[in-house]
């Protein structure tokens, strides 16, 4: 088994007027075979937590810890924290003119695995992924996230985390803009991975709705940086009927 | 989108197009051209078509230096059905493509070209090799002057290859005519040695329904500087412009171009990429689009990109919009310069790969997109094996640069 755990982490963005300080210490325990669901309004620090624990440039952990089995992932580069077993699907992948999805896809799994994947069977695996996420096989060909559709980069992040195989997935927002068998194919992949073995998935979702299809074992409510509340997947119910009224008041507070 | 005033989103549009653009129509419209040297006196570097340009390293070319050299061969290789060879100056294509020499340089060239080097692709004829004119100079002592036509009979479909290699100062003009229907491609490709200066000026004239691409590549040379100015014979043509430019230590490279969307209905679409790399390696880029009254219907875009890869060089880069009819579909410009992308970086370093294997991608990537938008497979290796040799230099740099701190 293996643990992710975040300890009171406060972390700042950099901005034009300086550093902000977004999230104000955030505790976490993670174990593998777990999914946790973190909810939270917008400009709650949802997004800000994925980039820190991805190790985003503009990000500066201030204080508190991140630990994957016990090594310091704030150490670790943004390469050498997914070597470790970690990764960032993310709200908004980034284009990259001139770099193929197959160079992409083959560099990322060398990387990953210390060596080139047998010709063979990678040519193999890409395709039952990509037909799963019903990717059109000429996708291998075009330039990364370039052009694609904002439910194709989705389901292009979903193939990465089916190829690259992690131990922990964290998902920024990737239910966002999908339109429901857009929904329904991304919660397939995020399942076949996370049935895949000793896998953990830290879901950030706005909205309950992707819930229905990637079962919580745990949800956490984040407001102003923090968690507010914790609790299983009654809670994600409670949300659904009521929103984010409750929290929004003590997240200005904060 | 139907008219300009709605299209917040268009940042040219929104952001430039109205009041200063409106005057500024008439002034480029205006525009200076005539076939007579007399014409034009000679620019001393604070104009405004000159103010980039390291005056004192024009050898003259832009005074009254001799431009009768003859130092410098030229080889051909195309398709039995082409036409290539060299013509007297007074063959009627020379001035075809409706240009009236804009600068000094380009008159004088004009003026000097004993011969038209031409080069026919026949009405109808589909034609898949490209065909390859290669100018090799053979010293920088003497101006040479050269004129090329090159024209692509109506319906015709073909790719033509300009290559530029060793030591020349070298004035020329280029038209390239597009007839009706045509669709036709041309690349040219300065591989110049380091003593190299070349001045150049393409015109391209886009025929009715014709589809043109045009692609500047500039590699070598101490100072290059290209005007590429563009109309349209009739309405529905169809215009790409590409350039790719990479710029050593001292390296002096100037694009301009100016689209003047002269009849409605057309598209053009302007990709200029380049990187710079070295003390002092200067790059400009300025591009004006036009829209006349009468271009209604037209859609356009704009792009330059520059990538400084280490400290001391400089990229100037102006795009510019002149519209004057709201009528159209779409109008838009960009401009970026900066160092390497640190969300591209960030996105690769996520998935594993390491900093120095994710800068290369993102680099190559840079220039492979260019690349393939220019869509000649049989150019494509060559020109990426140049940017590797190019990219070493950078490599080389930055180490050094690394070993120093």
């Amino acid at each position: 088994m293996s643990t992710l755990e975040i300890r009171d982490l406060h972390v700042s963005v950099e901005t034009e007027n300086g550093p902000v300080q977004i999230l104000h210490g955030v505790n976490l325990t993670v174990n593998s075979g777990q999914t946790h669901a973190i909810m939270g309004p917008n400009g709650s620090g949802k997004s800000t937590l994925a980039y820190a624990l991805a190790g985003h440039p503009k990000y500066t952990v201030t204080s508190g810890s991140l630990t994957l089995d016990g090594e310091d992932l704030l150490e670790m580069t943004p390469d050498e924290r997914a070597r470790a077993g970690m990764f960032l699907a993310m709200q908004y992948p980034v284009e990259v003119p001139g770099v193929s999805v197959s160079n992409f896809l083959r560099s990322a799994k060398t990387a990953i695995d210390g060596e080139a994947p047998k010709l063979r069977t990678w040519v193999k695996d890409v395709k039952t992924a990509m037909d799963n996420l019903r990717i059109d096989p000429e996708f291998s060909e075009r330039d990364l996230n370039t052009g694609f559709s904002g439910g194709e980069k989705k389901r292009h992040e979903i193939l990465q985390l089916e190829l690259l195989n992690p131990t922990f997935a964290v998902l920024d927002e990737t239910d966002s803009g999908l339109d429901i068998d857009a929904l329904r194919i991304v919660s397939d992949g995020v399942n076949r991975f996370s049935s895949g073995g000793d896998k953990g998935v830290l879901l950030i979702t706005h909205y309950t709705r992707i819930l229905r299809y990637i079962k919580p074992d745990f949800v956490h409510v984040f407001v102003g940086g923090k968690v507010a509340e914790e609790g299983g997947p009654e809670l994600a119910e409670k949300l659904e009927e009521h929103g984010y009224a409750d929290y929004v008041g003590e997240g200005a507070a904060v | 989108m139907s008219t300009a005033t709605e299209t917040p989103a268009q940042h040219g549009l929104a952001a430039h197009s109205h009041g200063a653009g409106t005057k500024s129509v008439k002034g480029a419209l205006d525009r200076f051209a005539s076939f007579d040297v007399a014409d034009h006196s000679v620019p001393h570097g604070r104009e405004e078509e000159w103010r980039f340009v390291p005056m004192s390293r024009l050898r003259g070319l832009h005074d009254d230096a001799a431009l009768d050299g003859s130092d410098y061969t030229v080889a051909v290789d195309v398709d039995p059905r082409v036409t290539a060879t060299s013509v007297g100056a007074d063959d009627s294509r020379k001035g075809s493509s409706t240009y009236v020499p804009v600068d000094r340089p380009s008159a004088r060239a004009w003026a000097a070209a004993e011969k038209t080097f031409t080069v026919d692709i026949p009405r109808d004829e589909i034609i898949e090799r490209p065909s390859v004119i290669r100018l090799t100079g053979t010293s920088a002592d003497r101006g040479a002057a050269g004129h090329l036509v090159i024209t692509a009979g109506r319906h015709s479909k073909s790719v033509v290859v300009i290559e530029y290699d060793g030591s020349s100062s070298f004035v020329e003009n280029v038209e390239v005519v597009a007839e009706d229907g045509a669709e036709l491609t041309v690349v040219a490709v300065q591989d110049w040695a380091d003593d190299a200066v070349h001045l150049a000026h393409h015109h391209v004239h886009v025929g009715r329904d014709a589809t043109v691409k045009h692609a500047v590549i500039t590699f070598g040379g101490d100072l290059v500087r290209n005007g590429t100015t563009l109309n349209y014979a009739g309405p529905g043509g169809d215009a790409t412009l590409l350039g790719l430019y990479y710029a050593d230590a001292g390296q002096f490279i100037e694009n301009r171009l100016v689209v003047d969307h002269n009849t409605p209905n057309a598209k053009s679409d302007v990709e200029y990429k380049g990187a710079l790399q070295g003390k002092s390696a200067h790059a400009v880029w300025v591009g004006d689009v036009l829209i006349r009254k009468e271009a209604t219907g037209i859609n356009t875009y704009e792009l330059n990109r520059n990538l400084v890869l280490t400290d001391g060089a400089r990229a100037d880069s102006v795009p510019n919009l002149e519209i004057e009819t709201g009528e159209i579909e779409g109008a838009g410009h960009a401009s970026a310069t900066g160092r390497f992308d640190d969300e591209q970086l960030f996105y690769l370093r996520a998935r594993g790969i390491p900093e120095d294997l994710a800068r290369k991608l993102v680099v190559r990537g840079f220039f492979a997109s260019l690349i393939n938008r220019i869509g000649v497979p049989e150019i494509k290796d060559r020109l990426m094996t140049t940017v590797e040799r190019e990219l070493a230099v950078a490599e080389e740099l930055a180490a050094e640069a690394a070993g120093d701190a």
